[in-house]
């Protein structure tokens, strides 16, 4: 067994989350704060099945009503547990069949497997279960409101004002057509903010920009909590869901990687 | 059905529709179910069918007389740009128009035939091309499941090679975009919004059950007029 030929951390033998492969573990459960509500379907084709787990169901950093009534618990409950722990399952059954992949952490692992817009099957679920994993920690319960220091300054640079910015935003997760995602990211060439939006599951890593914030429009995102309302959905993420904290912590890590202006020396 | 169109046109007034018939432009409208929304249960509910029907297909209905407006004062004016912008709209709203509006003529009451196997000439070629009808089920359930995101799976007709096809198209791209020369006999739409009330994240099962009120008859239709 080859050790990944794609992925430069390839000597890495430890999956993202050792939870996942401690010996010592719960039989095969996922490591999570709050006890997930799993179905007797589920639970049957577990036992049965001997897949071995490269990556596990992260949690999100809260509990499941935390974000109500703005996006319910069984949205969390559908959305993490179904959509995105599928996602994990999917992709670990298909890790446990191809080990050359074995070896990246996720985020190789989404660039070696999108291939350069001719994405291999493995693409689709690793994409998914890093998006969610970055959406859960987009949000925060007592979310929305702005940013401030640096990454506000940011945005009234490169959008003029923060309203404009949300207008934009809110704009794009309308104008999307079909399934995908809105994000703000930082270009990594241009070397200043933007909004994306891409389909299915495509995101930002790809092209090698930095992801600061996303929101799900996959219509099983909203569609429990407000039908085929986008509008509102997406008012609601803007106004008292969305995690400035979070997305300052990833703006501050960003500029590590990107040079966004002289900083500022003092004058002795 | 016919009055209320009329009555609507009146209250209409100076909107959109009216604006573009005075220049003479086509104006699209939401059609008519020939069934009552609760009409397909259990195996599409009520709610979706109502929601589907008069949000999800009537929101396609507005923005495509919208775009098709803006179409056409971008091509009187000249410009260009605006009208190749305009095409992601147009094929994005004018096609979910067409695809619903084949969608509800595809669906039928179990007691007005839903249901029911086709008969004569369209049977006769699904056995000949997929070996049986369960298999032609099977088929498109797979493709249906397994396509990422938003989609339709269609059972369509070659015209030109008089064949029968399994295909799958992205967001609301019709079937022509697989092939000009497909006709649609069949289609299910697996966008999230078709199902998710009712079936939650497990499509295979809204699959399995839509089976129950497919309006064969209508495919058969389509079937006998492009192959006599």
């Amino acid at each position: 067994m080859s050790r990944s030929a794609f992925c430069s951390s390839g000597s890495n033998l430890v999956p993202k989350t050792t939870e996942a492969l401690n010996p010592l573990n719960r039989p095969k459960k996922h490591h999570y704060l709050n006890g997930r509500q799993r179905t007797n379907l589920y639970q049957k084709n577990h036992r049965a099945s001997k897949v071995l787990a490269y990556y596990g169901l992260r949690s999100p950093p809260y509990k499941l009503d935390a974000l109500e009534p703005y996006m319910s618990q069984r949205t969390l409950e559908m959305h993490w547990g179904e959509h995105h722990g599928g996602y994990v399952d999917a992709l670990n059954k298909q890790l446990a069949k191809n080990d050359l992949l074995y070896g990246c952490t996720l985020e190789e692992l989404i660039k070696v497997t999108y291939n350069n817009g001719n994405p291999l099957p493995e693409f689709n679920n690793a994409a998914q279960v890093w998006n969610h994993d970055f959406f859960w920690e987009s949000m925060q319960p007592g979310g929305g409101s702005s940013p401030i220091l640096g990454l506000l300054q940011q945005i009234e640079k490169d959008f003029g004002s923060f309203t404009n910015f949300r207008e934009k935003f809110i704009d794009a997760a309308l104008k999307l057509f079909g399934s995908g995602w809105v994000w703000l990211v930082l270009k990594r060439e241009e070397k200043h903010l933007a909004i994306v939006k891409t389909s299915n599951a495509v995101n930002p890593l790809v092209w090698n920009d930095i992801p600061i914030l996303n929101l799900d429009m996959w219509e099983h995102a909203y569609y429990l909590d407000y039908k085929n309302d986008k509008a509102k959905y997406a008012n609601v993420f803007m106004n008292h869901l969305v995690s400035w904290n979070a997305a300052m912590a990833r703006m501050a890590r960003a500029q590590a990687f990107v040079n966004l202006g002289e900083p500022k020396i003092p004058v002795a | 059905m016919a009055l209320r169109t009329l009555v609507t046109r009146k209250a209409l007034g100076n909107s959109v529709a009216f604006r573009q018939q005075l220049r003479g432009l086509q104006t699209h409208t939401l059609p008519d179910l020939p069934y009552d929304y609760g009409a397909l249960e259990p195996a599409i509910s009520g709610e979706i069918m109502q929601l589907h029907h008069q949000k999800h297909h009537q929101t396609y209905v507005t923005n495509f007389n919208k775009a098709l407006e803006q179409l056409d004062d971008a091509i009187n004016k000249g410009d260009s740009p605006t009208v190749v912008k305009l095409q992601s709209a147009i094929k994005f709203n004018g096609g979910g128009h067409i695809n619903h509006s084949i969608f509800w003529k595809n669906l039928a009451p179990v007691r007005e035939g839903g249901g029911e196997p086709p008969k004569g000439s369209l049977g006769w070629a699904i056995d000949n091309h997929f070996g049986s009808l369960e298999a032609l089920v099977q088929k498109m359930n797979a493709d249906g499941a397994g396509l990422q995101g938003s989609g339709w799976v269609w059972l369509g007709l070659d015209k030109e090679l008089k064949r029968l096809v399994v295909e799958t198209t992205a967001n609301q791209d019709p079937l022509v975009t697989k092939g000009s020369s497909l006709v649609p006999l069949l289609g299910i739409d697996v966008w999230e919004h078709a199902y998710y009330l009712q079936y939650k994240n497990v499509r295979p099962d809204y699959l399995k059950n839509i089976w129950k009120v497919i309006n064969w008859k209508y495919a058969s239709d389509i079937y006998e007029k492009e192959c006599p």
